[in-house]
């Protein structure tokens, strides 16, 4: 077990410095920020002078080795727009992040389990029927135009939601969430609706598909012939089955989620680091960037590590030793 | 014969297909008094498995039973709705399934497959049912079972995982267990190991047993009466002597015929020409009778009834004699 | 013998396709819509009432006017107008020519280049394909607007530098189906038997081995395409994407955001209508692709 989590952290580093790489080039090499950051009527002095102040003129591989010491002290440069260190910035915005990313897990969780499992087991009934087809439309929906369209439907026709912004800021366990106040979730549940659709639509698929191979095994038959009510039947013989390899999926796709997040918060005006992300796209900023990919390919990686590990308490099958080999 | 505990009459089981009516179980009855055991036996597609689910009422659509009735101690399973019956299978009702490999649910331990059982059944505290579930695991002999109780399927041998299914199944003592093949997937020392312990079982409890099997030489060890069925129906049935050692139905004599026990060494196996019928297109009269040698003409019109004939009964108007000299 | 030949209506692979695909009414209406919509972007100068970029033609008065409201030069406005007075009726047609030029042109160009990849990692082997599929494994892990942002970061603004993104975030999933269909090609005996003809590698891998692998790829490619649509419309949708001056359908979305709190809804939901329609038109028939061609992969 130990070893097999090990393997996996070397592996984890291993991808995280080829992202490094990757994308410090990447950004570094194509486009100049200086432009960006200099008004026209700047003398070509000053221009250089604020090219110095950010560490531009130096040769690129310089940059890239200062940057690199950098990481190893936990400092990623610092953002050319706001001054402050980028990842103190990313830092910053990533509990609001997360909350959302969460509270669309568990939508998509509490949503689309029962409705996947209810269009499985009952395949032909019209109930069923309609599921899939808001399924199949929910694969096929941007994420962006159903935000607006959330927006225009529950905040300007109807005016029950707020359409931006998030709910005030409390403390739970030292974590700043805004779940801790009813303006919070009134807040919270457009845009976590709008950032889990598409993996409701994922999870319905999945149920679906794992309780209609799951009926049709003899250990539900033989739970059957042992008397077993309906309730405990599918509450617990099937579930736990499918269970599994929802867990698994859904684990690799809240990296997914955090991704589409970007899309979401800018919609909802979400102070998450999505949204800062692509300020700092649309105004070059290179630390942020940088800095941004590198906290998610990170997360990312301890995520996955993670699913390895609850796959492995939950399906008895699988021992991590066995995966190690 | 003492009351039957279990009286089948009549029963018929179709599944209403796109290509067609299957008619699996097509008129079959039967009877089995207290702690009998008997063989119910027939090639593949003969329907004898669904006979077994039929009585435990588990066919699903697009399956239904169409006729006849199943009168556990005089009551009508047939009549009960799911939740009623629900109470009656793996209480008074068990089954045992061919594959132990795929009869338990791979993610659950085997304690909370067996407690479940119990208490679904007995209002009785999780550690009283826990300590009924260990005492069952060890009747049918499975060692250490105080420590094996906790473990996962996959933990277990085929034969191990039988004896679990098995122990499951007798749980709350039923009055009657169909056990379909359950020892065909199985190695042949295991299978005798089975056979010799649920015989043991049965005498023990006092439960009566339907045994589904294609293997005559099984019955012949384990079974009091033997039932043969053929196409849905039951062509002959009666005690085992009887039956496998003066068979009358021509299918009866020709599965006797090619176990290959009982032919000369180094002589060709005898075989029944043709192949089972296909359920959705039966043929009028006797189903058996394309294969059949000793077919006459009013068996392609006219399908025999079962009627007693010396110690057995038997479905063919050959053996009965009603076809005369034609 | 000959005769009997000539009445039968000779079954070609490609009839039995047809026939298969036919099978299934919803998936000839998504392809008969896709059709549709093809033929309505391609002809749009020939009915659209205005051309929306002809300066000359647009007028700051008729700016965010209701659906069916008349125009200045007194044509209906079936969908309203914008925020600078186009029509969105044809704004819309416009649009879908650049959202389904740039889909298409990034699709033929990651499915060029992802096959070739494919193909050299599997009949080569060895150090190039780890290589190659170390990549395509990297990639493939990470979220699809989360490498096309970094791309769009990289690159800027502008259609060829989308249709490059666009690129790059799509190539690994035709180089992954390649490999996989290649490999089982080739050890089949045809292959070979080339090599036993002493066949230059290169016509073996493009002239014997890609034939037989293609039908997975135009599953993969029916439903890139319509990724690559909506990805191309979410970029263009969230500013980094094509600019005003390529008016995708993510770029009318985007132009109606700001005025969708004052409830002036047409500006981008009609422009998200025929997007969604368009997505969903190739996605069926994708679906039914992958079931004809694919009978493995759907039961």
């Amino acid at each position: 077990m130990f070893a097999f989590i090990l393997r996996r952290a070397g592996q984890g580093l291993l991808v995280i410095a080829v992202m490094v790489v990757l994308v410090f080039f990447g950004v570094n090499v194509v486009g100049d920020p200086v432009w960006i950051l200099v008004s026209p009527d700047m003398t070509q002095d000053q221009i250089a002078e604020v090219a110095r102040s950010l560490g531009l003129d130096r040769p690129i591989q310089e940059q890239f080795f200062l940057f690199v010491g950098g990481i190893l002290q936990g400092e990623l440069g610092r953002s050319f727009v706001h001054g402050t260190p980028a990842i103190g910035l990313i830092l910053e915005r990533m509990p609001a992040t997360l909350e959302l990313a969460l509270v669309a897990l568990m939508l998509a969780i509490v949503v689309g389990i029962p409705l996947g499992l209810y269009a499985g087991l009952y395949p032909d009934s019209a109930p069923a029927r309609g599921i899939m087809a808001v399924s199949i439309l929910g694969f096929s929906l941007p994420t962006f135009w159903v935000g607006l369209m959330l927006i225009m439907v529950f905040s300007v026709m109807l005016g029950w939601l707020p359409a931006t912004g998030r709910g005030p800021v409390g403390h739970f366990l030292g974590i700043p969430t805004s779940l801790v106040s009813w303006q919070g979730w009134v807040h919270i549940l457009l845009p976590a609706i709008n950032l889990a659709l598409l993996k409701i639509s994922l999870v319905i698929r999945l149920a679906r598909a794992g309780a209609r191979e799951a009926v049709l095994q003899d250990y539900v038959k033989f739970a059957r012939a042992k008397g077993l009510g309906r309730g405990r039947i599918v509450g617990v013989h099937i579930l736990k089955n499918i269970m599994i390899p929802i867990v698994t999926i859904l684990g690799l796709e809240f990296g997914s989620l955090v991704a589409f997040s970007v899309v979401t918060e800018t919609i909802f005006s979400w102070p998450g680091m999505g949204r800062l992300l692509l300020e700092a796209i649309q105004r070059l900023d290179r630390p942020v960037i940088v800095a941004y990919v590198i906290v998610v390919v990170c997360l990312f990686v301890v995520i996955n590590l993670m699913v390895d590990i609850i796959y492995s308490l939950l399906d008895p099958r699988v021992r991590l030793s066995e995966a190690a080999t | 014969m003492d009351a039957p505990v279990l009286n089948v009459e009549g029963l018929k089981t179709h599944f209403f297909t796109r290509a067609g009516v299957v008619k699996s179980v097509d008129g079959v009855s039967l009877q089995l008094a207290p702690g009998e055991i008997l063989g119910l036996v027939g090639e593949s597609g003969s329907g004898k498995s669904v006979t077994g689910f039929s009585i435990l009422g588990l066919i699903d659509p697009p399956g239904r039973i169409v006729e006849g009735t199943v009168r556990l101690e005089g009551r009508d399973l047939t009549t009960l709705d799911d939740k009623a019956m629900s109470r009656v299978r793996g209480k008074d009702l068990a089954m045992i399934f061919q594959d132990p490999m795929m009869t338990l649910n791979p993610v659950l331990k085997i304690s909370t497959q067996l407690i479940e059982t119990v208490l679904a059944h007995a209002p009785v505290s999780k550690a009283e049912a826990r300590q009924r579930a260990i005492a069952a695991l060890a009747m049918v002999g499975i060692p250490s079972p105080e420590e094996r109780i906790d473990a996962y399927p996959h933990q277990f041998s085929g034969g191990m995982r039988q004896r679990v299914a098995i122990a499951t199944a007798l749980l709350h003592r039923p009055k009657v267990i169909i056990a379909d093949e359950p020892t065909t997937a199985l190695d042949v020392t295991i299978q005798s190991q089975i056979l010799a312990k649920m015989q043991e079982l049965c005498r023990e409890i006092g439960t009566a047993m339907i045994w589904i099997t294609h293997d005559l030489s099984v019955v012949a060890g384990l079974a009091d009466r033997v039932a043969v069925m053929y196409a849905g129906r039951i062509v002959e049935t009666g005690p085992v002597g009887a039956v496998l050692d003066f068979p009358h139905h021509p299918y009866t004599q020709g599965l006797i015929g090619s176990v290959p026990s009982h032919a000369e060494p180094g002589a060709r196996l005898a075989q029944i020409p043709g192949a089972t019928p296909s359920l959705s297109a039966l043929p009028d009269g006797c189903a058996f009778a394309p294969r059949c040698a000793k077919a006459i003409g009013l068996c392609r019109r006219e399908a025999p009834q079962i009627e007693p004939l010396g110690m057995a009964s038997v479905a063919c108007h050959v053996a009965q004699g009603t076809g005369g000299l034609e | 013998m000959s005769a009997v030949v000539n009445t039968v209506r000779e079954e070609t692979p490609f009839r039995r396709f047809v026939s298969r695909f036919a099978e299934d009414r919803i998936a000839v209406a998504g392809f008969v819509i896709f059709v549709l919509i093809v033929l309505a972007a391609v002809l749009a100068p020939l009915y659209a009432p205005q051309n929306p970029y002809d300066l000359a033609r647009v007028d700051l008065m008729d700016s965010r006017l209701p659906p069916g409201a008349k125009s200045l030069e007194g044509f209906t406005m079936l969908l309203g107008s914008d925020g600078v007075g186009r029509d969105i009726f044809s704004a819309i047609f416009y649009g879908l020519r650049i959202s389904l030029a740039v889909g298409a042109v990034s699709c033929l160009i990651a499915a060029s280049v992802g096959m070739t990849m494919g193909l050299i990692a599997a009949y080569f082997g060895g150090r190039v394909e780890t290589l190659i599929m170390r990549l395509v494994d990297l990639q493939l892990s990470l979220p699809s607007v989360l490498v096309a942002l970094i791309l769009v970061a990289m690159f800027g603004k502008g259609v060829d530098k989308i249709i490059l993104a666009l690129v790059l975030v799509q190539w690994a999933y035709y180089a992954r189906t390649v490999r996989g269909s290649a490999l089982v090609e080739r050890r089949k005996d045809y292959v070979k038997a080339a090599r036993c003809l002493g066949l230059p590698d290169a016509r073996i891998v493009f002239g014997e081995i890609l034939p037989n692998c293609l039908a997975p790829v135009i599953v993969v490619a029916t439903v890139q395409t319509a990724h690559a649509i909506s990805l191309e419309a979410t970029l263009s949708f969230l500013g980094v994407g094509l600019p005003q001056t390529e008016p995708s359908l993510g770029v009318l979305i985007a132009n109606g955001f700001q005025y969708m709190m004052s409830g002036k809804y047409w500006i981008s939901f009609f422009p998200g209508l025929a997007l969604l329609i368009t997505i969903v038109a190739i996605n069926l028939v994708g679906d039914r692709l992958r079931d004809v061609l694919n009978p493995r992969l759907e039961r």
